[in-house]
């Protein structure tokens, strides 16, 4: 899962960086992810997986590091964060 | 009693009348002048009105932003250059008294702040950002214990007359332009050179001219959390709310001078309904409807603050952006209405139902970071959050 979340910051994210030089837990916004940008990135996530963010995961801290979007994510698909 | 111990013994309504009181004898004459409203901001601090925020432990009041608001309202009858300065002051003031709890330095000014009633400006516009001020190109310099900063500052309300600018930047050099700090910078610890001057249609009084802005201090001031989070959690919904509250003023005041009108007419033709009652009629509904919003965005300000993911969450992002717009456009809309009950004696300057100041200072709003900017934002929130369609929450 982390690898596509990956893959789909680095289509989306407009990062200013690199996303192989970012560790999981490194904070995004710190990296530069955008209001917009991350916006953007939710789409493809809800696509990618499937899934339709609900209220309570519509703030920064769930997009605040690619370790917060696997545990975003994995609370929709159910799947084990591992 | 001492002069503090009197004026805190007051409500808070009343200290805000009776600075109102001397901010209305000077409005015109700031208006016309385009210069500070000094009298105002004094009667301010001799009402003690500047430390309100502060909480009571560190000397100040603790006053909630529902009070804070009203005392915007009450001023903004008066002057509206008055009331936003007011209003912007206290904006600072709540990105201090939310984010600035247990840092040494911003406790021991916040103290400051509230025992010398000390004024604090803004300063987040740069040339080549406009209003986006979630983007900074200026980045601060930390070396060792101090801190420098050279901005571009294209806007700064009163800056010649603060005791400190709070100023946004990139956190380092290096740092992408949505990765800011805010530092809060004294009197003294920088210099201001003039690059605009405010001569403008209205707001006249606020002073907001440009400036090249060269600042060195204590690194220990620059506040200890990002700035998006500064600007998600109080700054949003303060200057929302704070603002509407100075413009809902404006406009309740334009309501007074056309019900007066409307009520003179009445006396002189007994037995018929003036002209100008009907459309009055509508502004009452437009100016509820005003006052409504705010009030909610107040509630949902309250129960947000409990809550730091909701307060940080879209959805109230997109609730904040909201009152904002209603009510930047719908005190036009009052304001125009209660122009056209006046006549000819609204259009005038110097009656008792001359409206163009509020006119003028009323076009601030939807400017005062663009709505187009604004629902910008919105709209792009809104490809994923959902609106809320409850009643109650
Ligand atoms: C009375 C008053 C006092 C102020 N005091 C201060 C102060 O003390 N400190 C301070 O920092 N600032 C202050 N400001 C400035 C304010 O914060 C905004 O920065 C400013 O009003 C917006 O500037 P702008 O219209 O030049 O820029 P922009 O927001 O860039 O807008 C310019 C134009 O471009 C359009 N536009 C630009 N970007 C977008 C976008 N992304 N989406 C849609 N449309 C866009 C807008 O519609 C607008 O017409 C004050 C403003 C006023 C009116």
């Amino acid at each position: 899962m982390v690898t596509r979340i990956r893959e789909l910051l680095a289509k989306h994210g407009a990062l200013p960086v690199s996303v192989e030089t970012l560790s999981d837990t490194a904070d995004l916004y710190e990296a530069g992810l955008s209001s917009f940008a991350s916006v953007q990135l939710m789409l493809a996530l809800e696509d990618a997986f499937n899934v339709e963010f609900p209220e309570h995961l519509l703030n920064r801290k769930s997009f605040a590091s690619i370790a917060a979007i696997r545990d975003a994510v994995a609370s929709l698909t159910g799947e084990a964060v591992a | 009693m001492n002069e503090v111990a009197r004026a805190k013994a007051l409500s808070l309504t009343e200290r805000a009348r009776r600075a109102a009181a001397v901010a209305a004898a000077h409005a015109d004459d700031v208006d016309a002048a385009g210069r500070f409203p000094r009298e105002a901001v004094d009667a301010m601090k001799a009402e003690r009105l500047l430390g309100i925020q502060v909480p009571a432990y560190l000397g100040g009041e603790g006053a909630s932003t529902a009070e804070i608001a009203e005392v915007c309202s009450i001023l903004g009858q008066a002057c509206s250059a008055s009331a936003m300065v007011f209003a912007m002051h206290q904006i600072k003031a709540s990105s201090l008294v939310s984010h600035g709890e247990g840092a040494p330095w911003h406790e021991g000014y916040m103290r400051r702040m509230a025992a010398d009633q000390l004024l604090l400006a803004s300063a987040t516009t740069e040339g080549g950002i406009g209003g986006n001020l979630r983007n900074s190109i200026c980045a601060i310099e930390v070396d060792g214990d101090i801190c420098r900063l050279t901005k571009d500052a294209t806007v700064i309300s009163y800056a010649t007359e603060a005791d400190a600018i709070l100023i946004t930047s990139r956190a380092r050099a290096d740092s992408a332009p949505s990765d800011q700090v805010m530092t809060v910078f004294e009197k003294g610890q920088y210099t201001l050179e003039k690059t605009h001057h405010w001569d403008t249609l209205g707001m006249r009084g606020t002073r907001s001219d440009g400036f090249i802005f060269k600042g060195e201090a204590p690194a220990e001031q620059i506040l200890p959390k990002p700035f998006a989070e500064i600007a998600a959690q109080s700054m949003l919904a303060n200057s929302h709310i704070l603002w509407s509250g100075v413009w809902f003023g404006i406009a309740s005041d334009a309501f007074a001078r056309a019900q007066a009108f409307v009520r003179a007419a009445a006396r002189k033709s007994p037995g018929s309904v003036p002209p100008g009652a009907l459309r009055l009629a509508e502004a009452s509904n437009l100016l509820q409807l005003v006052k409504s919003n705010i009030l909610a965005a107040l509630q949902q300000y309250d129960a947000a603050q409990k809550d730091e993911t909701k307060l940080s969450s879209m959805g109230f992002a997109v609730a904040m952006n909201n009152v904002k717009i209603a009510s930047s456009q719908t005190i036009l809309e009052i304001i125009n209405h209660c122009l056209l009950i006046c006549g000819i004696m609204g259009y005038k300057n110097g009656t008792p139902y001359s409206l163009g100041r509020h006119l003028r200072d009323a076009h601030s709003a939807q400017l005062m970071i663009s709505n187009d900017r604004i629902l910008g934002n919105t709209s792009t929130m809104l490809l994923v959050n959902k609106q809320d369609t409850s009643l109650l929450g």
